[in-house]
């Protein structure tokens, strides 16, 4: 390129370096997210018109799909009754609190020892403030929420490759990342070089929105001064009296070195609209959700109920089921209609007679690596040491990020964070190793972030999603390719039976996907009632 | 959750905090032990290690809940060679594709080394060309 500014970068390369960070972010949020990003299509409850006539419906599954199928099928006359494999309902919706003893598969046992009130959340932890529908569930059951933080501009973000290892805080990185980008930028523009691009009225605005963006001094330059002090810090910051006058922050990070440590992926990690405020979290911990559904449907749920084979035919669907704990005593139960929300890592080795494209969908989708690590402190460090109140930082260690609780601030007594939250390969290796591995692991690599860890570590419980025996994966993983071969298979009514669940819906690994799932499903069923 | 206790792993967790091991190791210079004996194993022994063990088991013998992982261990299916390579490289039902997270060496590692290992006794061998020859063109995509 022939277009060179002073600062020897060309219009074009400069373009795509904005270009990537914006890319980056989103690869970034892909693997953060776990889906795409979609705003919910919920509507409000279904509207289910019409008489059922005594219809009855057999749940399969009692996680967020089947309970929101099983919830509004009973309010709208279906005689319902749900299966469930484990001896409480919310399926994936699930926190470990005190007390708690959890079986993985291959027989490891963790019991819980976190004090009383403190729990983590081993699968879903947040509810954007857009997905209305199972917000909506939260609100109608009575479940209290709270905001759960994002984006934390104290915590850190952090590279074994970058400042010597050690952790920087976000807002530095954050402000120091946009201010070389708005002072480079505000460079081209002021040496006429983007005429083409922007005419020259706006040229005046352009340069006025890159100084308060990139926090630039009057003469468009990002140095020491208020401006960048009062976005990244102080080196000593105002106080009162003889003492208070502030010292600017001095030792602004140079684009290369922030170029360089890709720390600047951490930057956009809370911009796609999933992860954009408000976030909520139940007060007490996610399974709070799953437990008022099931207190709600009490009488429609029976437990421990191992699901083997579902076979229809002209008049009905028949349901086999064993005992768990010795895979004996089967059982058959009937019903007009069945809907599945068993996760079809699981469904796939049930013994099913429906058409084979819905079979051939149900086996087509691998489910994902994922792993959760709880850690109790004994006090909570991270606040009173070093003021952060919630919120995530972001490492390329393998623990991936530590979480901060978002609640119980200023608490004497212990705390728990989520001392690792990874996917694919290091889930893998992590999960691979025996659950006090994983604890003792992931302290390890967490006092690398926060020294403060080896002397506070008071005990843990680790989560690896393919050793969970009833989902066998953290979520059901589509490609494109999956989904335009298989995707509306599996979706179908084949005669009397359907599919529901997070594995239904193109909101992967998010509970509002099991909710429109659900409610999609059971109003093409209701149809399909009331007109038979 | 279910009841089922197992003794002992209580004492190992407390053990893992109150005594010397962790605290003098832990530490920004601390070494990363188990990758540091993972890389003097063999390579079909480090894969199945950090891989498959996490759904296969550490003794292959698969395991079973709601649904369920086949025992590699014994496993009659394992007499043809190609079978397992065509597995790890496509997967099947909830068990992902390894084409874009293993190399044909590490497949081909790892599938000599289950076919020799758990009451296995196979002695003909997958060579890494024989697995990029089954190796999609373009993985399916290992993620989200
Ligand atoms: C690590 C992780 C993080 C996540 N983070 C978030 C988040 O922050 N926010 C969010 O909204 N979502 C998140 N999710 C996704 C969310 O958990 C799921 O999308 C949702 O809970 C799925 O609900 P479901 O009803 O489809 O399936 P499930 O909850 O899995 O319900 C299926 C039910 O079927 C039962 N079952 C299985 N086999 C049988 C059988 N043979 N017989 C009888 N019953 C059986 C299971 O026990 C289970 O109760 C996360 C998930 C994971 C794993």
């Amino acid at each position: 390129m022939s277009d060179k500014a002073s600062t020897g970068i060309s219009r074009r390369e400069l373009l795509m370096m904005i270009g990537a960070m914006a890319g980056s972010a989103t690869s970034y949020n892909a693997m953060a997210s776990m889906g795409l990003v979609e705003e919910s299509r919920f509507n409000g409850p279904p509207k289910l018109d019409g008489d059922p006539k005594g219809a009855s419906v057999l749940i399969l599954g009692a996680g967020i799909a089947g309970m929101v199928a099983a919830m509004e099928l009973r309010n709208a006359g279906y005689k319902v009754k749900v299966l469930e494999y484990n001896s409480r309902a919310g399926g994936r919706n699930w926190s470990i609190r005190g007390g708690d003893v959890y079986t993985e598969l291959g027989g490891a046992t963790q019991h819980c020892e976190f004090d009383k009130g403190l729990y983590i959340n081993p699968g879903p932890w947040r509810l954007p403030y857009n997905h209305h529908g199972i917000l909506d569930y939260a609100r109608r059951l009575g479940v209290r929420v709270e905001p759960f933080q994002q984006l934390n501009f104290n915590a850190y973000v952090h590279s074994t490759q970058a400042f010597g290892g050690k952790p920087q805080r976000y807002r530095e990185i954050q402000t120091d990342y946009l201010g070389h980008v708005s002072e480079l930028l505000s460079k081209v523009t002021q040496q006429g070089k983007l005429n083409e691009m922007v005419s020259k009225e706006d040229e005046a605005s352009l340069l006025d929105s890159l100084r308060r963006i990139g926090a630039l001094d009057r003469r468009y330059r990002y140095v020491p001064g208020r401006e960048s002090s009062n976005r990244r810090g102080f080196q000593k910051p105002p106080g009162g009296g003889l003492d208070a006058r502030p010292i600017y922050s001095k030792d602004l990070t140079g684009l290369s070195e922030i170029l360089k440590s890709g720390l600047w992926r951490s930057i956009g990690a809370g911009w796609s609209t999933e992860f954009q405020s408000t976030i909520f979290e139940p007060v007490g911990g996610m399974g709070k959700i799953g437990e008022a559904f099931g207190r709600e449907l009490a009488d429609l749920i029976e437990y421990e109920r191992k699901v083997v084979k579902v076979h229809q035919n002209r008049k009905g669907v028949e349901v086999t089921y064993v005992d768990p704990k010795t895979d004996g005593n089967p059982r058959t139960v009937t019903a007009d209609y069945c809907l599945c929300t068993i996760p079809l890592s699981v469904l796939s080795q049930i013994d099913l007679n429906i058409n084979p494209k819905m079979q051939a969908a149900i086996n087509a989708v691998p489910y994902a690596a994922a792993i959760k690590i709880g850690l109790q402190f004994k006090r909570r460090f991270w606040e009173q040491d070093e003021h952060i109140y919630g919120g995530i930082s972001y490492t390329d260690l393998p623990i991936g990020s530590i979480g901060y609780p978002n609640t119980d601030y200023f608490q004497p007594g212990k705390g728990v964070l989520l001392g690792g939250y990874m996917f694919g390969p290091n889930a893998m290796k992590f999960t691979a190793m025996p659950p006090e591995e994983r604890v003792k692991k992931a302290v390890e690599y967490g006092a690398q972030i926060h020294a403060q860890y080896p002397q506070e570590f008071d005990n843990g419980v680790a989560v690896g999603w393919h050793r969970v025996p009833w989902t066998l994966g953290c979520f059901g993983t589509w490609t494109d390719e999956l989904r335009a071969q298989h995707y509306d298979d599996l979706c179908q009514i084949d005669h009397r039976f359907l599919v529901a669940g997070e594995h239904a819906s193109y909101i992967p690994g998010w509970q509002e996907g099991a909710v429109t799932s659900a409610i999609d499903a059971i109003t093409r069923l209701h149809h399909k009632v009331i007109n038979a | 959750m279910k009841k089922t206790y197992v003794k002992g792993l209580a004492a190992v967790l407390l053990m893992a905090v109150a005594g010397p091991v962790l605290a003098d190791n832990a530490g920004p210079s601390m070494t990363d032990k188990p990758t540091e004996a993972a890389s003097q194993m063999p390579l079909g022994e480090q894969v199945y290690t950090t891989t498959c063990q996490e759904c296969h088991m550490p003794n292959a013998m698969g395991a079973e809940g709601a649904g369920r992982y086949p025992a590699l261990a014994k496993n009659p299916k394992l007499a043809a060679k190609q079978y397992p390579m065509v597995m790890v490289v496509n997967g099947s039902k909830a068990m992902p594709s390894f084409a874009r997270q293993l190399d044909a060496d590490e497949i081909a590692a790892v599938v000599n080394y289950v076919r020799t290992h758990f009451g296995n006794n196979y002695k003909d061998k997958v060579t890494a060309a024989e697995v990029k020859a089954v190796l999609p063109k373009t993985g399916p995509y290992e993620g989200h």
